[in-house]
């Protein structure tokens, strides 16, 4: 891989640090990318399911995952891995990314990660292939392509530094805000940088200068380099090595920083915990002497790297080996933007006709688009069109509980508050309110409980001890005059459109099992209406190629209550029209129909 | 500095403390006291009776080695081995009260190189422990380059330095090897030259104290001497260094560690110490070194890398007589965080005036920052400088800025505002200006 990146690697975010990834986002647009450089987040301990961030002067969602094997499946494109962890834990975090593969480089940014937890880490990565940029980093960047969260700095700094399209340099350093000075200094005296990478600060990095360099001796785009070395350790030598050999080519200047050093003890600590020399091979003198011996371009001192620079690159341009470039055009990123208050992902009234999930609603509207109400329900619930068969089962469902007369707790509320004079939406709401787990909820909770015992392979009587063990009657289990001699006429219609249209329907098939058990032991143990329909749903989305998870959080969000709703709803108001209608008087319940029991309160 | 050396007494308590674990087959007596001076060591007696039994070796705890050259090991009175707890306790007394010269290198028996003069202020006692030569050995283990490597020799003591090419065997493990592959390896190196009667045992000891610098999380671990006798170890002389970063695991595993100041180094002043617990509390780095208090040019230096060039052009620039400390704020420190570090350096530079009377310089640099908020921590610099202003301009401070990056052009008006209401001298420049050029302009008023 001679790039490090393209304009089409796309990061998972370990840790929702919103200032960083916010400043990806604002490269990204600035720079025109397709699509947002970052992917996913993982955030362990977050609830939510996205962050927003603000792409340019709109807003975008990135979607978040509790685990980053979870963020990985969803997104499996994305093989860059930002692993913003602490030092407590970015070990465990950089490990589990190994394990789960697919990624080509992790950017670790935490400081003083244990020595040997960080070797174990860097050495796991590189027998896996994997480049690993850090720990005590600020990232990397392929400027025009893509960059890992804070390095650059502001995107004002970042146009001032030409890092917004690929110049000719490739620069490497140990230290995160030097690297930005060079990208500077670059940038003023050539024209920037082609890709740039802060190895990081710890004594034991990932890949080191020589990993870099000599990737960059690969990339057609990288015509000369600058290292950026410090005083401590031997990494410099290497690169000495491959240009003694040829390995390595292009023009490289250099210079280690941490001079001083050789002016007091050891003791004294200059720089980054890397940074400390155990021998004169290892003084920034003695290497700044042994680069220069090889070729390389050492300026006198630090100070005297903005000439160096100038002169490599006025030479390549000279030679015709740096073209000048040509601007690109960029985006500029709007210096005052509002986050949105609400998002909508639904419908949208922007536009000449307001749109069902992209469809104008006169495409659904009229007979004649061949489309109902469950179509409508496909759209606006769970933004799919689902096929014919589908929309036909909700609508069947919807019909079929529409009402189940007046004596049910929830029309006897509409009907008791509709005759206390109130209107049609205020007795609508009482009988609604009254849906809940006793009433109408046994279809979320069927749908829940087969499932659960279907996922995890309970036979039919290992679910009846289970159920017992939970202590809850099976929900959807059940009626109080139906039997298997004398049917419910709803379930069979059900059952039978499902036979007839429903590619297959294995927990409808589980559940007729377990209605066999129970069954033997009641006759009126029967799989009731509720039951079914909870049951079905669970087949329908399984057929429509969801998920379990995301037919679990159907589940969980009541959505399977939402069908029953708006199905009864239809009966309500039925109920709620007819007592207006019959124009009923207030209701008082007769005193005879209630047992009094009232001792008198003791005294405490 | 991840790593950090130990006393040896701590050393050796913390092999004690997990010596079940690593060296089932041998015991270890474990009778060694930590003292300051000789009234410690009689109160120590009280309570462990082989002070008074046994005769005594006694030397200075302090990090430095070459204590037998320096003449600073006890284990003779009147013939070797013959140290009772009373002459113990007289040394001791003896040489703590007065400063002592320590030297760091020998050619031969011959000290070269300056000697270091201080306070000796911490000794290890331990039994005095009969053994022939041919017990003694050597082992220690470090880290070099990408692996870690095992030194092992037949041959103990001091000698072991002349000649280690011909002494020591050197095995190298990678650190993804397992326990089998290492076992495996040091089995096969077992230097030549260790008795016959002893090489299992030795191959035993070496695996378990390998496993013991692997797994505590030493950064160098050496026993120069060991005796073996038999299943029987006493570790007479140890060097060790803890990787400091593995800390937060290995509580419970060192137990209460202190890293002292080298010998001959000047105690941290209680301004290093008020930076250092700063920083243990923060996410930032708040980094502080004072190298010569009373010296003129004062930096405070934003970023790990851009502190050390201004260290470096000042060097080049100044020599390092003018330079009075070295130290970096960076990662983002609150702007409480930077008050409080811009305070301790304005309290420290204000304190004398230049003793040839030259105006004192302060360096506020640094690089383009990538995500450290300029305006905040500036905004931090600017309350030390309400505080401390006064005392400035006594001592004919004058401050130059250069920094850069996220809201820089504020930090940077903001800092000159408040320089000019409080009537202190200041030039102020962003990144159009190279990073250390302010050095020169400093040093050339």
């Amino acid at each position: 891989m001679a790039q490090l990146f393209t304009r089409d690697t796309q990061a998972i975010f370990w840790n929702n640090n919103k200032t960083a990834i916010q400043r990806m986002l604002d490269y990204d647009y600035t720079i025109k990318r397709e699509k947002p450089s970052v992917a996913a987040i993982v955030a362990p301990t977050s609830n939510n399911k996205f962050e927003k961030f603000f792409y340019g002067p709109d807003e975008v969602m990135i979607p978040l995952f509790k685990t980053t094997a979870d963020a990985k499946a969803a997104q499996p494109q994305a093989d860059a891995l930002l692993n913003f962890a602490s030092f407590r834990t970015a070990y465990d975090v950089t490990m589990e990314a190994l394990e789960v593969g697919g990624f080509k480089s992790i950017m670790i940014t935490a400081e003083g990660i244990p020595e040997r937890l960080a070797r174990g880490m860097n050495e796991s990565a590189r027998a896996k292939g994997v480049i690993v940029i850090g720990p005590a980093t600020v990232g990397a960047i392929s400027p025009g392509a893509f960059k890992i969260a804070n390095i650059g700095g502001t995107i004002e700094n970042i146009v001032q530094s030409k890092l917004h399209r690929a110049g000719s340099c490739g620069l490497v350093t140990r230290s995160g805000g030097l690297f930005n000075e060079l990208s500077n200094i670059i940038a003023i005296n050539a024209d920037g940088i082609a890709e740039g990478v802060a190895i990081g600060g710890d004594r034991f990095v990932g890949s080191v200068f020589i990993d870099n360099l000599l990737r960059m001796e690969a990339n057609p785009e990288v015509k000369y380099m600058l290292l950026l070395g410090e005083v401590g350790g031997t990494e410099e030598y290497k690169v000495i090595e491959a240009v003694k050999s040829g390995k390595i080519k292009k023009p490289i200047i250099a210079w280690c920083i941490g001079t001083i050093a050789k002016h007091y003890d050891s003791g004294v600590q200059f720089g980054h915990a890397g940074a400390s020399a155990n021998a004169d091979s290892e003084t920034a003198e003695y290497k700044n002497n042994a680069m220069r011996d090889a070729g390389i371009h050492v300026p006198g001192s630090f100070n005297d790297i903005p000439e160096i620079i100038a002169a490599v690159y006025h030479d390549l341009h000279a030679q015709g080996t740096i073209k000048d470039i040509k601007e690109p055009a960029m985006n500029i990123c709007p210096k005052v933007r509002r986050s949105k208050e609400f998002i909508c992902t639904i419908s949208d009234d922007r536009g000449e006709e307001c749109t069902y999930a992209g469809f104008p609603i006169s495409s659904v509207a009229t007979p004649d688009t061949g489309k109902g109400i469950g179509d409508v329900i496909s759209l606006l619930w769970f933004k799919k069109q689902y096929p014919k068969w589908a929309t036909d089962f909700i609508e069947t469902v919807l019909k079929t509980v529409a009402d189940h007369g007046p004596a049910v707790s929830g029309a006897h509320n509409a009907k008791v508050t509709a005759r206390a004079g109130k209107s049609v939406v205020e007795s609508l709401v009482t009988g609604l309110l009254t849906i809940g787990p006793r009433f109408g909820g046994a279809i979320d909770g069927a749908a829940k409980y087969f499932k659960y015992a279907d996922d995890n392979n309970l036979d039919p009587k290992a679910f009846l001890g289970y159920m017992k063990k939970e202590g809850v009657p099976i929900p959807g289990i059940g009626h109080r005059i139906k039997s298997l001699k004398n049917p419910d006429l709803r379930v069979t219609g059900l059952m039978n459109f499902a036979a007839a249209n429903f590619p297959k329907t294995p927990l409808l098939d589980y559940a007729k099992t377990v209605e066999a058990l129970t069954t033997s032991k009641k006759e009126n143990l029967i799989l009731n209406v509720d039951g079914t329909i909870g049951i079905l749903m669970v087949d329908m989305w399984r057929a429509l190629g969801y998920t379990e998870n995301e037919i679990d959080e159907f589940i969980e969000s009541g959505t399977l209550n939402a069908f029953f709703i708006v199905g009864r709803s239809i009966g309500f108001i039925g109920h709620v029209l007819d007592e207006k209608r019959l124009a009923m008087p207030m209701y008082r319940h007769p005193m005879d129909d209630i047992l009094y029991d009232v001792p008198e309160a003791e005294k405490l | 500095m991840a790593q950090k050396a130990i006393r040896e007494y701590d050393a050796k308590s913390i092999l004690a403390k997990h010596w079940d674990k690593y060296f089932p087959d041998f015991t270890y007596a474990y009778e060694t006291v930590m003292v300051q001076n000789g009234s410690e060591l009689k109160d120590e007696a009280k309570s462990k009776a082989w002070l008074k039994e046994k005769t005594l070796v006694a030397k200075p705890d302090m990090l430095f080695g070459k204590r037998g050259k320096n003449d600073l090991v006890l284990f003779k009175d009147k013939k070797p081995g013959d140290v009772s707890l009373a002459t113990a306790t007289k040394w001791i007394d003896d040489k703590s009260s007065k400063e002592q010269s320590v030297y760091f290198s020998f050619d031969g028996d011959t000290p070269t190189g300056d000697a270091k003069v201080d306070m000796l202020t911490h000794f290890i006692v331990e039994p005095f422990t009969p053994h022939a030569q041919e017990e003694e050995y050597y082992i220690s283990a470090t880290c070099v380059g990408d692996d870690d490597m095992l030194y092992m020799s037949a041959e103990g003591g001091m000698e072991v330095e002349e000649g280690w090419d011909d002494k020591v065997t050197e095995v190298a493990f990678a650190i993804t090897d397992t326990e089998a592959e290492i076992e495996k390896k040091i089995k096969a190196n077992i230097p030549k030259d260790v008795a016959a009667k002893d090489k299992a045992d030795y191959a035993k000891f070496a695996i378990g104290f390998f496993k013991a610098y692997r797994e505590l999380n030493f950064a160098y671990l050496e026993i120069n001497p060991f005796v073996m006798q038999g299943s029987k170890i006493e570790l007479l002389d140890m060097v060790a260094k803890l990787d400091d970063t593995a800390g937060f695991m290995m509580v419970d595993e060192w137990g209460d560690i202190e890293y002292p100041t080298a010998f001959g180094m000047e105690a941290k002043s209680p301004e290093v110490i008020a930076i250092e617990e700063a920083d243990a509390k923060t996410g930032a780095s708040l980094k502080l070194t004072l190298l010569k208090p009373e010296a003129r040019i004062w930096t405070m230096v934003a970023g790990g890398g851009a502190s050390v060039v201004y260290a470096d052009t000042i060097a080049d620039m100044a020599g390092i007589d003018d330079l009075a400390n070295y130290g970096e704020y960076s990662g983002g420190p609150t702007t409480g965080e930077t008050k409080f570090y811009a305070e301790t350096l304005l309290d420290l530079m204000t304190r004398e005036k230049d003793p040839q009377g030259r105006g004192k310089v302060m360096i506020i640099g640094g690089a383009i920052a990538n995500f450290t908020d300029v305006a905040k921590t500036f905004t931090g610099i600017i309350q030390a400088f309400e505080v401390y202003a006064e005392k400035m301009k006594e001592v004919d401070l004058k401050i130059y800025v250069r920094r850069g990056g996220p809201n820089y052009e504020k930090g940077l008006k903001d800092i000159k505002e408040a320089a000019d209401r409080l009537g202190l001298y200041i030039e102020v420049y962003g990144p159009e200006t190279h990073v250390t050029d302010i050095v020169r302009m400093a040093l050339e008023k």
